[in-house]
């Protein structure tokens, strides 16, 4: 593992789970693929291929510079570029929060991949309760927005996550919750700061 | 005296060449020429194992001289002097770049204007129409001329994206990368009205003689002026022709007659007068027609993700939003034939003001990522 590997790990917690699951050679779209750091990485250690979707100029321009390819588009209305089963996996790392139409993205993320890879704060992080009950809106290590400049639409814990998934009938095949990077088994939804998910359609 | 002064990055002064070929080149259109000659120019030095290679391919109204000046005239700077050049985001330090004239054209290369032999009298309207992929055809000659097997890249805008598109389908093992900027995969109906009523102008023009004004010693230029005039409306977006002229009076007052009023009107009549004086009607038309013609999907039922098959190439599509002439849709068009064949590709649809002149301007962002594209290019 190189250098630039550690960096990014540490910036990324959820990347290690998301390799993980990742199988050799498979083919991958990454929703809300920012600077394309993660397609790089499965690439260079999974030789896992494909396409990145992204709307922010700066990113964008960061993924042509890192080699991978990245389509300019709204990616709640760009899925409908793909064909149903395009992938063998859809990566929402990080990125569900931010999306307006939740229910719409689950199920597209579904209908052009084999499976789904979904990372997301952890809303329920005792941290963040705390600071509810102090009177402030949550800020920790995964979420550093103020309520002001944050991207995150819809705040949502690991409990209601798994409600909503029950909803659409989705499977859970996995779950990894990390603590500040570390992995954590015993109560989940109160000590997990991030959820990473393995989904596919039941 | 001074030595001449270039902008920095520029590739300074350069020289028009051309190429002649003596085996016949068989058009779409049925028709043959027995021989033919294309002007071109080239920046930078082909390295040894022939790796370094980008055609730059022209749209209406440029031609092979796409960067540098001509040593007996500074003034005339290439069509693409911002992209092309050491340092520039297509770099002549590392590539080696070729601009050619198409077949047609009236800059050099055989066209209207040249003699038929079989007359020996200038081709004037009996020069057959040509298409993209006659072009592209022809410029693959030029590739084996220079020695060049398989091109690093081919890249245009507009019209010219058409020719890198065309190259992944008639020499898919000849090219590397495809760099199709303000494209589309087919012009709409009203694109082609747009061509249809530029055509109507030249073609009425009592000068026009059904192509062969060349005898007669005239040109149909009011017709050109017209073509050119209108074409200049479609290539900038409703704002920015707002922002760069607005309603501003040439002289301060408006004049009750039918002389200039606004600066917008004064601005099409100058750009009309200056193409009329130097571009060619017969050329015009030919072009314009290969625009309209333009079409991969039509031998597959219009089905382009089938006529995309054929591409092996990498792909960088650009499209700019105020782009109404060749509008982003049309550009995604493209990248979803790519992605249901699985192509290589990235997308970027740049927020640009400027409508369809967008990809000859300097967008930061557009430009950044023409560079670190051709820097991840290997040689």
């Amino acid at each position: 593992m190189t250098d630039a590997d550690r960096a990014l790990l540490a910036r990324r917690p959820d990347l290690a789970a998301i390799a993980g699951w990742v199988a050799p050679d498979s083919r991958i779209l990454d929703l809300g693929c920012g600077d394309g750091m993660l397609l790089r990485y499965l690439w260079e250690h999974r030789r896992a291929y494909g396409y990145g979707i992204e709307i922010d100029d700066a990113n964008v321009g960061a993924c042509v510079r890192n080699d991978v390819n990245v389509l300019q588009m709204n990616l709640e209305s760009g899925l409908s570029s793909f064909q149903d089963g395009s992938f063998d996996c859809v990566i929402l790392s990080q990125t569900m929060q931010a999306v307006r139409h939740t229910e719409e993205i689950m199920s597209e993320i579904l209908r052009v991949g084999r499976e789904a890879i979904v990372s997301f704060p952890n809303f329920g992080y005792w941290v963040g309760r705390l600071q509810v009950l102090a009177g402030r809106m949550p800020v920790w290590g995964d979420l550093t927005y103020q309520w002001y400049d944050t991207p995150n639409v819809h705040l949502f814990t690991i409990k209601d996550f798994e409600d909503l998934c029950a909803k659409l009938g989705v499977r859970i095949r996995e779950r990894v919750v990390l603590n500040n990077g570390k992995p954590v088994h015993t109560l989940p939804n109160l000590r997990g700061s991030m959820a990473i998910y393995r989904c596919s359609a039941r | 005296m001074n030595a001449p002064q270039f902008q920095p990055g520029s590739v300074g002064i350069v020289k028009p060449q051309k190429a002649r070929f003596d085996s016949p080149i068989h058009l779409k259109g049925g028709a043959s020429l027995p021989a033919f000659e294309l002007a071109y120019e080239t920046y930078g030095t082909l390295n040894a194992a022939k790796s370094n290679a980008v055609l730059v391919c022209h749209a209406l109204n440029a031609a092979h001289h796409v960067a540098g000046v001509y040593a007996d005239d500074a003034e005339n700077v290439g069509w693409w002097d911002n992209m092309v050049g050491p340092g520039k985001p297509l770099d002549t330090n590392r590539f080696f770049v070729v601009g050619v004239n198409n077949l047609g054209g009236c800059h050099g290369s055989t066209g209207p204007m040249s003699l038929n032999p079989a007359t020996g009298k200038p081709w004037g309207g009996d020069f057959p129409v040509v298409t993209v992929e006659d072009w592209v055809q022809a410029q693959s000659k030029l590739a084996d001329y220079l020695g060049i097997e398989k091109f690093a890249a081919v890249m245009g805008g507009s019209l010219g994206a058409m020719q890198a598109m065309q190259w992944t389908l008639s020499y898919p093992e000849r090219i590397r990368h495809s760099l199709v900027i303000a494209s589309t995969p087919k012009l709409s109906a009203q694109n082609i009205a747009f061509n249809e009523v530029a055509r109507q102008a030249i073609t009425t023009d009592p000068e026009f003689h059904g192509g062969n004004y060349y005898e007669k010693g005239v040109v149909p230029r009011i017709g050109l002026r017209l073509a050119r005039m209108l074409g200049h409306i479609t290539y900038l977006s409703d704002d920015a022709m707002m922002e760069k002229f607005g309603r501003t009076l040439r002289s301060g007052a408006l004049g009750f007659n039918f002389n200039v009023d606004f600066e917008i009107e004064s601005y099409l009549r100058y750009q009309g007068d200056k193409f009329s004086t130097y571009f060619d009607a017969n050329t015009y038309l030919r072009i314009t027609k290969a625009l309209d013609y333009f079409d991969p999907a039509a031998e597959f039922d219009g089905d382009l993700s089938a006529a995309m098959a054929r591409a092996k190439a990498a792909f960088l599509v650009i499209s700019f939003t105020s782009d109404w002439r060749f509008a982003p849709a049309r550009s995604r068009e493209i990248v979803r034939a790519l992605l249901d064949n699985r192509r290589v590709v990235s997308y970027l649809e740049i927020d640009a003001p400027h409508g369809h002149d967008a990809f000859l301007m300097d967008d930061e962002r557009y430009m950044n990522a023409v560079r670190a594209y051709y820097g991840n290019i290997d040689l």
